[in-house]
């Protein structure tokens, strides 16, 4: 047993690192956040460039075919770049399509995707805000050789610049996966400004789209199954990111803790602020154990996966928020300003928290798992 | 990164395995209320670790030279998670097989060597660890424990205070001032104390749990001799530190036995107390509560794995003891509480379940508190993980 990163992906790790600290650097952040989608098409073409649209996608689609725990150590450093924009919604429905398209489908949006030339998200929440797959109301009326969707969509991340939206709804019992592009006819987004702008929100309105039959992903009638397995995939690697978000947190902490003088001593030589520091060494590294585990157990398909995806996720939502917590306030009122990067920060941990289900969400997952009977 | 099992760790497991499917008393069902004090239930264990000695499995980690079979980090968490699953009970002589042995081991002479490390291996010998003083707890270079020489000899005077297990222990890793004038880390030396000598005097000191797992141990001119001395004389501060940081290093992979065990009693238990007219594990918050139970001692585990991995490259036990102490021990107290609020006042009762959850509950208090406070622990993380500047 090995718990740490070989050492071709510590290296990936560190080309990660250098190449988003020069095409995103928190400058660039702050400009993205500012803009109406938070999305560059260079900085999206310097990702493509490396591979990372494609990472995850198998290469006979053009991508790179590696595993998650290569994908986290790049998504750690995406997470502390604070990375704008939709790379993990289009991870998030390519790993969908992965799962629920046909040879046919795979190739039409895989392909693209690992080239950079195709952004994607999932249309998946609704009123209720759920997460869970049974809360979901949008109802596909069969109809003229396919569906129709009239309804909408909230919560939906970069559904202003995603190319294609999949959108998640019912037919009867089951679910059905429905791409759709986001200039067809009867679509429309509209922003729903939220805390993190780093990360937009939209509400999606369709008003009679249609999607023929072709189209349909998960025909075979999975598409429950695919959405639970592209879920548990995207939900590893936003803990991935978080925990890169907890470490920037930390290590801007520390530093600053290490220069700021007060009472004509460093401020990180008092107690108090030093236990706060040694409490958020532990959550972040507490976290990267769990963000790993997920990944390494999906990989792998070990029997624990699903537990551990939840895990980590339960673990990560809690610990990023507390983390950025303690951040500021070991800052002072340097650290509650619009100037400090740790705001960025300080929001990420709270839109990551309840991105893909909370600790709340996660941790009834975990009990129905481990207080089974069987 | 790989976590499976290499062929060589799958063959340890399976070998310990197939040796604890025979061996694990049939009568043993998590040992109920486990209070520390029981004569009996320390006999039981004594036997149990003479059992796993015989079969070769007691202080596994040790080098094969010394009666251990020189199992690597990683095989030493595998044969706690064995211990667990077999529900097998726990070793009785911890503090000789994790903490003295592995000092004797590294600073101790031949003969003590020869002397005291089968000894340790087989339970014959229980050890307790006379460290901390009224006046020398967090601050242990502190202490004022008098050894003064007569000829070769060392007499010792002086008081030891919240020393476990020394009301059953046979000898004592001791620590005394030898040298008043020198500056107090380079005034002490280390000395293998007979707890049977004339002048020791234990007097058990009744703990909030009601039984008594610590000591206050008197000398009063006990004779030691300077074959005794574990590493060097005025040196033992190092010895002291080597110990410390054997007593971390073992990670809490041990005490995880206890703690699964504990997770998989107190599930079963919300599925027969009742919450508003239903299981109680049927009320969300209590689901909420066994979830974050769970998922924290999955973390401590994958931590412990992570840890392991690091220390089989770096070599010596560093700064992850003490990130693994504080979050043990901060999370086995979390557990407990949920453990209280799941079971309501079934949980406060001594004939429920033995006492078990009534038992814990106290316990857990001093895990804060030994082997290091939380505080202590933390000052640690800030100034050697992370360099913060000193804050004293
Ligand atoms: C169940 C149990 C078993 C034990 N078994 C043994 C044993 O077998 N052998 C043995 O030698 N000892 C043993 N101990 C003693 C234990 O190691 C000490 O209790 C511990 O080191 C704390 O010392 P103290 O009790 O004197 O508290 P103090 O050191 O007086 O601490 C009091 C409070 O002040 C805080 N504090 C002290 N110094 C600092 C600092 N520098 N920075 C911040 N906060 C500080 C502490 O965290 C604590 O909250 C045991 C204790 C318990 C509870």
């Amino acid at each position: 047993m090995d718990f740490d990163l070989s050492k071709p992906q510590k290296l990936l790790k560190e080309s990660a690192r250098a190449l988003l600290a020069r095409e995103c650097g928190a400058g660039r952040v702050r400009e993205l956040m500012e803009t109406e989608t938070a999305h560059d098409e260079g900085l999206w073409r310097a990702l493509a460039e490396q591979g990372w649209t494609g990472l995850l996608v198998p290469e006979a689609q053009g991508g790179l075919g590696l595993g998650l725990v290569e994908m986290a150590a790049v998504a750690e450093e995406m997470g502390r770049a604070c990375l704008p924009g939709a790379f993990l919604s289009t991870l998030f429905a390519a790993a969908l399509v992965e799962r629920a398209g046909s040879a046919e489908q795979r190739a039409k949006y895989l392909e693209p995707i690992a080239a950079g030339e195709l952004k994607a998200t999932v249309a998946l929440l609704e009123e209720s805000a759920s997460w869970d797959a049974d809360a979901l109301k949008l109802e596909a009326s069969r109809g003229g050789g396919g569906f129709n969707l009239k309804g909408r969509k909230l919560f939906v991340p970069d559904a202003g610049v995603a190319d294609v939206l999949v959108c998640v709804a019912r037919d009867g019992d089951s679910l059905v996966l429905l791409p759709v592009a986001r200039g067809a006819e009867g679509v429309t987004v509209k922003p729903m400004p939220s805390m993190d702008a780093t990360r937009k929100l939209y509400e999606v309105r369709f008003e009679g789209v249609s999607v023929a039959e072709s189209y349909v992903l998960g025909a075979d009638g999975d598409a429950r199954g695919a959405l639970q397995g592209a879920s548990e995939v995207a939900t590893a690697v936003l803990c991935a990111e978080m925990v890169g978000g907890m470490q920037w947190v930390l290590d801007t902490t520390v530093e600053y803790a290490k220069t700021r003088q007060q009472f004509g001593r460093p401020v990180g030589s008092f107690q108090a602020v030093q236990h706060m520091c040694a409490d958020m060494l532990l959550m972040t590294e507490s976290a990267r154990s769990a963000a790993y585990y997920a990944a390494w157990a999906l990989t792998e398909r070990d029997p624990s996966a699903r537990a551990a995806v939840s895990v980590a996720k339960a673990y990560c939502s809690d610990a990023y928020r507390e983390v950025a917590n303690r951040g500021v306030q070991v800052h002072g009122g340097i650290g509650f300003t619009w100037e400090h990067d740790l705001q960025l920060y300080y929001k990420r941990s709270k839109s990551s928290e309840t991105l893909f289900g909370d600790a709340t969400f996660h941790r009834e997952r975990i009990a129905r798992l481990v207080m089974s009977d069987e | 990164m790989d976590l499976n099992l290499t062929p060589s760790e799958r063959e340890f497991r399976d070998e310990f395995r197939a040796w604890l499917g025979e061996n694990v008393p049939a009568e043993w069902a998590g040992g109920g209320g486990g209070s520390e004090d029981r004569a009996e239930y320390i006999e039981y264990l004594r036997a149990w670790q003479r059992k796993l000695y015989d079969g070769g499995w007691a202080g596994i980690s040790w080098p094969k030279e010394f009666g251990g079979r020189g199992a690597t980090l990683l095989e030493q968490a595998i044969f706690q998670e064995e211990l667990a699953r077999a529900n097998a009970p726990q070793l009785v002589g911890t503090i000789g097989l994790s903490l003295v042995g592995p000092t004797i081991i590294a600073l101790g002479t031949e003969g003590q060597k020869a002397r005291h490390l089968p000894q340790i291996l087989s339970g014959d010998e229980i050890w307790c660890q006379g460290f901390s003083e009224p006046n020398a707890g967090s601050d242990l270079a502190a202490l004022g424990t008098k050894a003064a020489r007569d000829g070769e000899d060392f007499i010792i005077n002086g008081q030891k205070i919240w020393t476990s297990f020394a009301q059953m222990a046979d000898w004592c890793l001791l620590l005394v001032r030898t040298d008043a004038e020198a500056p107090k880390h380079k005034g002490i030396t280390c000395l293998l104390a007979d707890m049977h000598a004339a002048g020791v005097t234990v007097r058990p000191l009744r703990q909030m749990s009601g039984d008594s797992g610590f000591n206050e141990v008197f000398f009063s001119d006990v004779r030691i001799g300077p074959s005794q001395v574990l590493g060097e004389v005025n040196k033992g501060w190092t010895t002291a530190i080597t110990a410390l940081m054997n007593e971390r290093a073992n990670l809490g992979t041990g005490i995880q036995v206890v703690f699964k065990r504990q997770l998989e009693a107190l599930i079963a238990r919300s599925k027969t107390v009742e919450r508003d007219g239903r299981p109680a594990s049927e009320d969300p918050l209590v689901r909420q509560k066994l979830a974050q139970a769970y998922l924290e001692l999955e973390i401590l585990r994958l931590n412990t794995n992570r840890a392991l991995t690091s220390l089989s490259k770096a070599g010596a036990p560093g700064a992850e003891g003490s990130i693994q102490k504080l979050y043990w021990s901060e999370m086995n107290q979390r557990t407990q509480q949920y453990a209280q609020e799941i079971l309501g006042p079934y949980g406060q009762l001594k004939e429920f379940d033995k006492g078990a959850w009534e038992y814990a509950y106290l316990r857990t208090r001093g895990n804060t508190i030994e082997a290091g406070t939380s505080e202590i622990q933390r000052n640690i993380i800030a100034e050697r993980v992370l360099g913060l500047p000193k804050s004293y």
